[in-house]
């Protein structure tokens, strides 16, 4: 197994060791023990959900903060479009673009622009002859995540494209190569990220041998600085335009990379639950005549991502009205070089839930697993660290739990411990009953003898 | 060398549940280490044979058993049986009522797709008694 990077963290300070999280994350990935949550670092596909349930706060996304700007001769923020989402009453995105390069960038690339690219390589991508259907979008790094850990046979159809976000990084890379005369490695490129699998996907990134994306900062983090920075009023002459239209902001929630397309075959599942739901099916051959799907982690979306602000419903509103007045693309016809776009490392199926390399005896502890798992009481409280009585067995069997740790099991065998010791206490012969005490022995003795 | 036994049993009279045994053996089937294509094969047929069972027969009873060579699943129902085998296995033919095909199946695809994703694959049906389909996908 390699190393694994993951943006989802957690702060053990904080950590009451509740089950919340265990309970909500899709791939069983987190268990508590000695009292405080343990993320199984192969099966976090760093999705967010641990945070957005964590009460504690105790489950963090790791990030870069903006003074990571200094690290860099020159640097270029990548704004996902989720972040206009995030601003009241915002009638442009220029705004926005303006106020980025007052906190401190020196250049503004938008991710939306970048989403265009991909949604025209897509398009055409699709149009090739024998490409195995329905195409699955790459966008989402935890779906493509969950994919190569759980649904191996989906592999072939996700889109072997790279995310907006990566291919952003790349053409601003060069452009500003080009333009500075800097070495690429003193040119930052900053995503401004609505969640942390986008953080992983920049450090251990899928699909593709390295990123180009330099650090990643979350929109919470920028929010109240951009905010600060940005005039409504005209005063500042703006420096950044748009550069994308219609179809690259609407990346930003959910169907917005499928309408793209411009084909209406599509299915677009927002929401990890929904999501697995529609891979389980698709997996089964279930869906006929479908094109394309689009699946996002997070519900609604990217508006969705646990690093945003606002509300993910009324996001998408605000989404809707910033887009009404943009034009349908502004980069339709851009056509960026292959090694921007394609991917260089095929995925490979990550069979992280596999009891045992040995079939004989990967058997052998299903069988003890399903013996383990009838033996137990059914409830899946999550009292034994595991989210369900079947976790639990399978960590018995993996050798990392003991059925001991089922509560009620413990209760049972308190129960018959007290049982059993008061069986042993009525069978104590009559010779040595009582002889623990002398006195009593002979006042009894002395009783009998009157 | 060790086989592992599932059983299965099939309400006649819940759609929604119906793909729960499939998706039950294709969890197992993962955390064995089966190979993916495998895994597909066993629980697209076992889906289409519990839809089957569903539509046609008020549910049954499947029993599956895994070892190393295959995965051997049988569907028994106490269902009307099958006229003609030989027509049901054809695409396209079906008997499933308009309720049912109304809701997206009976398409006429069900044996079809079983014998489609099986490496063997034999019907024993009785006319008023019942349906045992037992098929095999080898590992």
């Amino acid at each position: 197994m390699n190393t694994f990077f993951h943006s989802v963290r957690l702060d053990r300070e904080k950590c009451k060791g509740c089950i919340n999280c265990i309970k909500r994350c899709p791939t069983e990935a987190i268990r508590v023990r000695d009292g405080k949550a343990m993320i199984i670092p192969e099966r976090c596909i760093d999705c967010g959900e641990c945070i957005r349930v964590c009460t504690h706060h105790a489950k963090k996304a790791t990030y870069d903060h903006l003074d990571v700007l200094r690290q860099y001769e020159y640097t270029i923020a990548l704004p996902a479009p989720a972040l206009y989402a995030q601003f009241n009453h915002l009638e442009d995105v220029e705004i926005v673009l303006n106020a980025l390069l007052e906190i401190g960038f020196d250049a503004v690339f938008e991710v939306a622009k970048a989403a265009e690219i991909v949604s025209d390589a897509t398009r055409r991508y699709m149009a090739q002859p024998g490409i195995p259907k329905p195409i699955i979008s790459s966008a989402c790094p935890a779906v493509t995540r969950l994919i190569r850990v759980r649904f191996p046979n989906l592999i072939d159809q996700i889109l072997p494209l790279n995310a907006p976000v990566e291919v952003a990084a790349r053409i601003a890379r060069e452009e500003a190569v080009q333009k500075t005369g800097l070495p690429p490695e003193k040119i930052g490129t900053v995503f401004i990220s609505p969640c942390p699998a986008k953080v992983t996907a920049a450090k251990m990134p899928l699909g593709s041998s390295h990123s180009e994306v330099s650090a990643v900062v979350a929109i919470s983090d920028v929010y109240p600085r951009l905010l600060k920075a940005m005039h409504t009023d005209g005063e500042v002459s703006p420096l950044a335009a748009p550069q994308a239209g219609k179809i690259g902001v609407s990346w930003a929630s959910s169907s917005g990379e499928a309408s793209a397309l411009l084909n209406d075959n599509y299915l677009a599942a927002d929401g990890i639950e929904n999501v697995i739901r529609v891979l389980e099916d698709l997996e089964d051959e279930k869906f006929e005549h479908l094109d394309f799907i689009e699946l996002n982690a997070c519900n609604a979306g990217c508006i969705g991502g646990v690093l945003t602000v606002e509300n993910p419903y009324i996001a998408r509103t605000k989404l809707k009205r910033l887009r009404k007045y943009l034009p349908v693309s502004l980069n339709h016809a851009s056509c960026p070089e292959q090694k921007h776009l394609k991917w260089d490392a095929p995925l490979e199926y990550a069979p992280v839930m596999k009891l045992d390399e040995d079939f004989a005896a990967a058997m052998e502890k299903m069988s003890e697993m399903e013996r383990i798992e009838a033996s137990l009481p059914g409830l899946d409280c999550g009292s034994c660290g595991a989210p369900t009585c079947r976790a639990l067995a399978e960590d018995v069997v993996r050798g990392s739990a003991s059925p001991d740790a089922c509560i009620y099991k413990f209760r049972e065998s308190i129960s018959s411990l007290i049982d059993n010791l008061q069986k042993l206490n009525n069978c104590i012969p009559s010779t040595l009953r009582g002889s623990s005490s002398v006195e009593e022995t002979h006042s009894k003795k002395g009783g009998e003898l009157k | 060398m060790s086989i592992l036994k599932l059983h299965y049993e099939i309400d006649g009279e819940d759609f929604t549940r119906a793909g729960e045994a499939s998706a039950s053996v294709k969890k197992r089937l993962r955390q064995l280490g089966v190979k993916p294509d495998a895994t597909r094969k066993v629980s697209i047929a076992l889906y289409e044979g519990e839809i089957n069972m569903v539509i046609h027969a008020h549910g049954g009873d499947i029993d599956v058993e895994i070892s190393p060579e295959a995965v051997r699943m049988v569907l028994a129902d106490r269902g009307p049986g099958i006229e003609n085998i030989d027509q049901a296995m054809k695409e396209g033919w079906s008997t499933a009522p308009d309720e049912v095909r109304s809701l997206g199946f009976g398409a006429g695809m069900g044996l079809p797709n079983m014998k489609k994703n099986s490496d063997e694959m034999q019907i024993e049906t009785v006319l008023g008694k019942g349906t045992t389909v037992t098929m095999a996908v080898y590992l």
